[in-house]
């Protein structure tokens, strides 16, 4: 949880999942995406939606894995918090506010 | 961290020469060398190689001839015209795929009633890690033919900052690819600066206007700076007109100056030369006020 | 019979040398911009454009009713275009290479094929020069797909002169495969003699007759001469560097309707390219029937 917050979504190294009534967390790799040609957000927002999450905290999501995420759901927020138990608290403290676009430009891959 | 990009939309402006310069002005800078197609960088700086990569992206169609039945069922149903007909006397007893041509889909997989179709990872270039009298450069090479220098110029990037991060370096300076497309792209997110390197003439201010359209859609903040200015006074002035309009800052011109080739051939940076454009070089890097 | 004008890296003169080369000839030639990413001919011959054809892919339309979410298209798609969250599929129609895949493995046949727009060719008649130039939407990446289209509308009953990509990657390629004849242009540089010799092997490996221009002549060293020599590779023009060229160029202006003496240079090009098509193919350029 003290582990650094990759600032990209779609090549992230990994993903925590996190319950936040019994406080468990798992770790799902997203390595396989990192040599994705193009379509990696498309295909990390997929995981995350496939993981059941109802919201993630990223620190940029690009428009294509923003329109995913948005059609299964998943509510999307933006921090530049340097580690995830801090983007945790934020989130926990309601200091995170939902994301209703894709803060950053697709690249046009 | 600050990251300064050096693009010039049509190639031959001068930016690699530029970028080499900088690379000797800069305070422990790492270099990279994003123009994957035609990397040059190396040829100034003399890297001593430490590292080297073979970078995969993609797949690509082979198909077996030893499994195939010549039944040509794939032919149609590629779009990219890269399967070829038998050609024994090339030796191709089988239908075979021209690897030049092939988009890596896998209609053909899809197609084979043989499953005589491999699909391996397509090996599209290298990526290393050298030394320099500069500091660490980042560069690479892509392989004849290979697509996606998009994503070459993403990992070269990625390493960069690897190495500035572990090394607390305080600035990148990347050589950029040429053109708008995808590579360009794939090097401009994120970064602190762009300066785009033009000529004065009409392909100069034609393509550094697209290239300034990009820029400006990411809202990157950029400059611009005329090589060769004298070539043609009044052009160069319009495209600096064209440039302010576009919200972009005059970072200086540059004289037109043969002894640019010169310091190229004897493998020095030009602000290492005696130049007479030397000093309008460090007027640009001084404008610039990265460090 | 088609002549590719190429080169390794970017801003050697290959449009100045396609444009006068089509200029030079007194009879109908076709000239095509497959410079796709950053198409120039057209600031060089004054004409406007006649037509202009819009260039599209197939992308697949998902009939939501026939579609029972068993995500075959999805995993199918190499590229990525297809995403799944439990109904049925969407698609990001900019990342589709519109090979056709997902509608060969749908088992519901839910998909049919609707046009996507990935750029255009423009028609322009300059006296005797057909000049059809490609153009890439910005944000597309379909380079290739669009190099295709160019080459697809070309007239086989006239010589067609290629204006060429830089580098060695995909877009260039497409360009090049099919040639009779490839002229790569290059400079007297290091970095010229680096990017050549990334298109000579690029040429070799496509099998192609090919011959070298050294454009600004001079200004370097002897290297590239050298190069040619050791390896048998044909020089069929050195142009010589002339800042008056630099400065026509610069005004958009032609350098055989700026400086007629160069029209001979042309010229002897012409025949150079015929003499050398004679030795490699067995044939003359120009006396050759289309294919």
């Amino acid at each position: 949880m003290t582990a650094a917050l990759d600032p990209s979504f779609g090549r992230a190294k990994n993903f925590i999942v996190y319950d936040l009534q019994t406080q468990d967390f798992t770790l799902i790799s997203n390595t396989q995406n990192l040599n994705a040609a193009q379509g990696a957000g498309i295909q990390a927002a997929q995981t995350i939606a496939k993981a059941g999450a109802a919201a993630l905290i990223t620190g940029h999501c690009g428009p294509k894995a923003f329109r995913v995420l948005e059609a299964a759901g998943v509510k999307v927020y933006n921090t530049d918090v340097p580690t995830i138990a801090e983007a945790l608290a934020r989130y926990k403290a309601g200091e995170l506010t939902e994301a209703n676009a894709a803060n950053v430009e697709g690249h046009w891959v | 961290m600050k990251e300064l990009i050096v693009l010039s939309g049509k190639g031959g402006t001068g930016k690699t020469s530029l970028t080499a310069s900088f690379a000797k002005l800069a305070e422990r800078p790492v270099i990279a060398d994003c123009d994957v197609d035609a990397a040059d960088l190396h040829l100034v700086l003399a890297p001593t190689l430490r590292e080297r990569h073979e970078f995969f992206s993609g797949h690509e169609a082979q198909i077996m001839p030893e499994v195939c039945c010549n039944c040509g069922v794939c032919l149609p149903e590629c779009r990219f015209d890269a399967i070829m007909e038998p050609a024994p006397e090339a030796g191709h007893d089988t239908y075979w795929i021209d690897a030049t041509a092939c988009e890596g889909c896998g209609v053909c997989l899809e197609a084979c009633p043989m499953d005589s179709i491999d699909f391996p990872e397509r090996r599209c270039g290298e990526w290393m890690i050298s030394d320099t009298a500069c500091g660490p450069l980042v560069h690479a090479r892509l392989g004849i033919a290979a697509e996606n220098s998009g994503k070459l110029v993403t990992t070269v990037r990625q390493q960069a900052r690897r190495l500035a991060e572990a090394g607390n370096h305080p600035l990148i300076i990347v050589d950029g690819p040429p053109g708008i497309g995808c590579p360009v792209i794939a090097s401009v997110t994120g970064a602190s600066h762009v300066l785009v390197v033009t000529e004065p003439s009409v392909s100069g201010e034609h393509d550094m206007e697209r290239v300034l359209g990009l820029t400006a859609h990411f809202g990157i903040p950029t400059s611009i700076c005329v090589n060769k200015w004298d070539i043609n006074p009044s052009m160069c002035e319009r495209i600096e007109a064209k440039a302010r309009k576009a919200g972009a800052q005059i970072a200086g011109r540059i004289r037109y100056d043969t002894s640019v080739t010169q310091a190229q051939i004897q493998e020095r940076a030009v602000i290492d030369s005696d130049a007479p454009c030397a000093e309008d070089i460090r007027a640009v890097w001084t404008a610039l006020g990265l460090q | 019979m088609i002549l590719a004008v190429a080169s390794g890296k970017g801003g050697t003169g290959k449009t100045s040398i396609s444009v006068n080369l089509a200029r030079v000839l007194d009879a109908p030639i076709q000239l095509l911009d497959c410079d796709v990413e950053e198409p120039n001919a057209h600031l060089f011959l004054t004409a406007a454009p006649s037509s202009e054809e819009e260039i599209t892919i197939g992308v697949p339309k998902i009939d939501a009713e026939r579609c029972n979410a068993c995500n075959k298209c999805v995993e199918f798609c190499q590229f990525n275009a297809l995403a799944s969250v439990g109904k049925a599929p969407m698609l990001f129609p900019e990342l589709c290479h519109g090979c056709g895949g997902c509608m060969l493995v749908c088992p519901n046949n839910a998909i049919r094929e609707e046009r996507y727009r990935i750029g255009s060719v423009t028609t322009r008649q300059a006296g005797l020069i057909t000049l059809k130039s490609g153009c890439l939407d910005v944000g597309v990446s379909l380079a290739s797909t669009l190099v295709h289209a160019v080459k697809e509308r070309r007239n086989p009953s006239t010589t067609a002169i290629l204006d060429a990509p830089p580098g060695t990657a995909c877009p260039a390629v497409a360009t090049l495969r099919g040639a009779d004849f490839a002229v790569l242009v290059t400079e007297p540089t290091p970095f010229g003699l680096n990017d050549l010799k990334l298109a000579v092997d690029t040429v070799r490996e496509l099998k192609l007759a090919f011959g070298v221009v050294i454009n600004r002549a001079g200004i370097g060293d002897d290297r590239v001469r050298h190069y040619c020599e050791a390896e048998g590779i044909p020089l069929l023009l050195e142009l010589p560097d002339d800042r008056r060229i630099a400065e026509a160029y610069s005004r958009g202006e032609l350098i055989v309707d700026a400086l007629p003496e160069y029209r001979s240079h042309f010229e002897r090009l012409w025949q150079a390219i015929d003499n050398e098509s004679t030795k490699q193919r067995g044939m003359p350029y120009r006396a050759g029937v289309a294919r």
